[in-house]
């Protein structure tokens, strides 16, 4: 007895319960169909009031609506958004983050850039205490594939001239008197701002400029030679003739030093100098433009004297707003091509940093909203290597200190074991208050 | 054909194919096609009622294989402690920022606001007062929800479609609700871990549905910051372009900004490495990067470098050569030669007005190079020269035989010579010295000698 009613209480509350659920239902439905609620990831069926999850991982209904339709719906309406809404609060307490594990690129790669030594130690017959060794590459740079260590990192050498000629101030206000001194100004380079080479650029031989005679080339490198103990990067003036006798005579008077020559081109008579550069511990590097197909030509002439590993390439690059994607996108393709295998393109880059003061805003006084020009030639300098730089480049030659410096700690950071510190610490810039100018 | 040689170079839009669309029984080929075509990073609009920018939607790792699509956007803070005048006068700033190079407006792009009080009603506040003054998109910066919510209340998309920033390990699944019912979308952030990083994407794109996403895997200097930031940005963008990996598939987004809470000391270091980590990030494949300096020297290599990776590789940018008149020349005005690489020709063109000459300008088609590159590549040669004389009929327009070159083609003065029989004189090696070079050549004593000489 007590049992039957009982059951008829529960068949009530259960019909009461069935009641309420068809309603809400049903309202659901109306706001459904006025367009107030838009339910994700679930199907119904209006005939049969019947909402069904459609079958996927952990599906979640999800309500959508604007407020506005809300605001100025009926009651009834508004129940059922709630009802849409508990739905989808409680369908979502079943979503977990999903851990996964990232997967590590694994690229494949063949070739293999060759290694070049800059300078010549005692033991090898110079008299440098420091050589520098670049290249090496199996994979790109700064991916960071697992396993790979790059072999050698990337060195920078400071630009000297043996002439006076028009450097910007920022420069004049680096080294002051020692530019009238070449001597002085590596001493400089080398002692107070940590340039790992220098790089003696023989302006004064150009025809045009002084003509000065090879023998007097040869003086100011022994000089250079003399004071600084590091390796020397021997540059021309640009005059594809005169550069063939400079470089012949430099090599004939240096064959043990591994001086590095700045720069071989095709405007050359490459058999008027290569065959005594061949004879010496020299290194060359070759020059071709943002051209990677005369940077081959190039390459597989000078092969005919001198071997692959004493060969760094120069494809040219332009200073921020002057050209340097093309020299960046040439750098990009060389080594790429390198790694596939084209063994003609297997060398160490070298950047000739100094152009990018060829860049008007490194130079020319502007509005002051822009900053003093002093600021911004360094780091038109700066940022013009480290687009280099991530393209692979190994050898810098840098007019300014405030690049060798900040180079110098860029490549401690990115040859840094790559784990920060504290990650938790990374959104504080989120909402700490920063400092405006 | 052409059109589908068009279509697969990416130079052709599919909707630009009317029957493809409007015709039902291509519904399904469309579709397909435009699966097909679309980019291995997905491309997320932002927009607010003026302005439209797209990120990501990026085809390849290396620009050479293709080019860079959408340039990375570029956005400066504001915060939400700052006096009203104070927000609108940086606004402003962000807003008129601009550099002109070969011809174009450099900008930036979008104005991030950060919750510094966490409060929402004033962070409320100041996103609409930064809405009321600005034409740019917004990206709405703070962990807290219930601020996040009350600045879209604000902006009531879809008038409005910020960024939100950003849904962490911590607060994702109210983000997510947030980006889903206001349609908006949505920064991960999981700095300094990659793996939490795509199980947040794994979670919000499949378990939750949401379709527009953005990535944060942090932004670190120093020992072990650098190095992981650059790896980070990279192995996404690897595996996004190379592997196809769905959970790597989204837009980056970078935040120099942040050098500003891990370094101290003098403000011009930081914005030294601010510099440095924004042009890195950019380079390095991010869509999205959030600074704090306005400086102009900070901005500025930023503007132009971004323009520059973002050129097509495949071409030169270039002006169409022929006569252009500077100021109100007339037949004894001074002719000048230059090349008609974009930028060459833009900068020859503002010295020149900024100097207040008058003169013609010979823009010979150099095939894009600069001139230093074209006179080494003969492609700016007496011939060139000549036959841009021929078509522009310059005989006719001046009454004097003399054409000043630019110094970097000193080396053919002979060849114009020999090629034109006109007389050559090598003008200054910068353009800059343009007016001062003038001043001191064009006179009516010396043109009457040069005329002599021709």
């Amino acid at each position: 007895m007590s049992n039957g009613v009982s059951e008829r209480d529960k068949d009530e509350v259960k019909a009461r319960q069935e009641a309420t659920i068809y309603s809400l239902l049903a309202k659901i439905a109306e706001a459904l169909e006025k367009g107030i609620v838009e339910l994700y990831n679930v199907e119904i069926e209006a005939e049969e009031l019947e909402i069904r999850l459609i079958p996927q991982q952990l599906p979640v209904p999800v309500v959508v609506t604007p407020p506005e339709a809300i605001a100025g719906a009926k009651p009834e309406v508004k129940a059922a958004y709630e009802v849409a809404k508990t739905v989808e609060v409680i369908a979502k307490k079943v979503v977990e983050l999903a851990r996964i594990a990232f997967e590590e690129p694994r690229p494949q790669f063949t070739g293999r850039v060759v290694e070049v030594k800059l300078g010549a130690s005692r033991s090898e017959g110079g008299s440098r205490d420091r050589v520098i060794v670049i290249g090496g590459h199996t994979m790109p740079a700064y991916y960071y594939l697992v396993g790979y260590r790059p072999p050698h990192p990337p060195a920078f050498g400071g630009d000297i001239f043996d002439m006076k000629i028009g450097l910007p101030r920022a420069v004049k206000l680096a080294f002051g008197d020692a530019l009238d001194n070449p001597v002085e100004w590596a001493r400089i380079w080398v002692e107070k701002y940590g340039a790992e080479a220098v790089d003696i650029h023989l302006v004064s031989t150009d025809p045009t400029i002084r003509d000065a005679p090879p023998e007097e080339a040869v003086k100011t490198v022994d000089s250079i030679l003399q004071v600084v103990k590091v390796p020397v990067v021997v540059g021309g003036s640009g005059n594809p003739e005169k550069d063939v006798k400079v470089f012949k005579n430099i090599a004939e008077t240096f064959p043990s030093e591994g001086l590095v020559i700045n720069s071989l081109n095709l405007d050359m008579k490459l058999e008027e100098v290569c065959p005594y550069i061949a004879k010496t511990n020299a290194t060359v590097i070759n020059f071709s433009p943002m051209d990677l197909d005369k940077a081959e030509q190039i390459n597989r002439k000078v092969y005919d004297w001198i071997s692959r590993d004493r060969i760094i390439l120069d494809l040219n690059i332009g200073g921020i707003g002057y050209g340097t994607e093309y020299g960046f996108t040439a750098m990009e393709r060389a080594r790429l091509s390198a790694l596939l295998g084209n063994e003609l393109l297997q060398h160490p880059f070298n950047v000739g940093a100094a152009n990018a003061w060829g860049a008007r805003e490194a130079w020319i006084a502007m509005d002051p909203y822009w900053g003093p020009k002093e600021i911004r030639g360094p780091l038109w300098e700066t940022l013009t290597s480290i687009i280099c730089l991530l393209t692979g480049a190994d050898y810098y030659m840098l007019v300014h200190p405030l690049t060798v410096k900040t180079m110098k700690a860029i490549r401690e950071y990115l040859f840094s074991e790559p784990k920060p510190k504290d990650p938790e610490k990374a959104l504080d810039w989120l909402s700490k208050s920063l400092p405006v100018f | 054909m052409a059109f589908a040689v068009r279509l697969a170079a990416l130079e052709a839009k599919i909707e630009e194919c009317p029957p493809l669309i409007e015709e039902e029984k291509y519904r399904e080929s469309y579709e397909k096609l435009k699966e097909l075509l679309l980019p291995p990073v997905r491309e997320v609009v932002l927009k607010s009622p003026k302005k439209t920018i797209r990120i990501g939607g990026k085809y390849v790792l290396f620009r050479h294989e293709l080019r860079y699509h959408n340039p990375t956007t570029i956005a400066v803070d504001v915060e939400d402690s700052m006096e009203k005048d104070t927000i609108i006068k940086r606004v402003q700033m962000i807003e008129n920022f601009e550099y002109e190079y070969v011809g174009q407006k450099l900008k930036l792009d979008a104005i991030a606001i950060r919750s510094v009080t966490n409060d929402p009603e004033k962070f409320a506040k100041t996103v609409y007062t930064v809405a009321e003054n600005t034409t740019l998109p917004l990206i709405l910066c703070s962990l807290n929800p219930a601020v996040i919510e009350a600045a879209l209340d604000v902006l009531n998309p879809p008038h409005h479609r910020p960024l939100i920033y950003a849904a962490t390990k911590d607060n994702w699944r109210e983000m997510a609700e947030i980006a889903r019912k206001f349609d908006v979308p949505l920064a991960i952030a999981a700095p300094g871990d990659l793996d939490m990083l795509v199980s947040l994407v794994k979670t919000l794109s499949e378990d939750i549905g949401l379709r527009d996403l953005v990535l944060d895997p942090g932004c670190f200097i120093g020992p072990g910051g650098l190095s992981y930031t650059i790896k980070a940005y990279s192995w996404l963008r690897y595996k996004a372009t190379y592997d196809l990996w769905k959970y790597a598939k989204y837009p980056l987004l970078a935040t120099p900004i942040s050098v500003w809470t891990q370094m101290s000391g003098d403000p011009k270091d930081i914005m030294w490495w601010e510099a440095i980590l924004a042009i890195m990030l950019m380079t390095r494949y991010a869509d999205l990067v959030i600074m704090h300096s306005l400086d102009g020297w900070v901005l500025l290599p930023q503007v132009m470098w971004r323009f520059q990776l973002y050129t097509d590789p495949r071409k030169p940018v270039s002006v169409p050569p022929g006569l252009r008149e500077i100021g109100k020349p007339d037949e004894m005005s001074p002719v000048l030669v230059t090349s008609n690489y974009a930028l060459t020709y833009s900068i020859v063109l503002s010295d020149a007005e900024r100097a207040k000459v008058n003169a013609w300008l010979l823009v010979i088609d150099s095939e894009g190079l600069a001139v230093d590159v074209a006179v080494a590549g003969r492609k700016f040669t007496g011939d060139k020269v000549a036959e841009a004389i021929k078509s522009t009929e310059l005989e006719s327009k001046v009454k004097h035989r003399v054409l000043i070159i630019p110094g970097k083609a000193a080396r053919i003065s002979g060849e114009v010579e020999d090629a034109t029989k006109w007389r050559v004189i090598v003008g200054p090696m910068d353009s800059s010295e343009i007016g001062k070079w003038l001043e001191k050549n064009w006179t009516p004593e010396k043109i009457k000698e040069f005329m002599e000489e021709a």
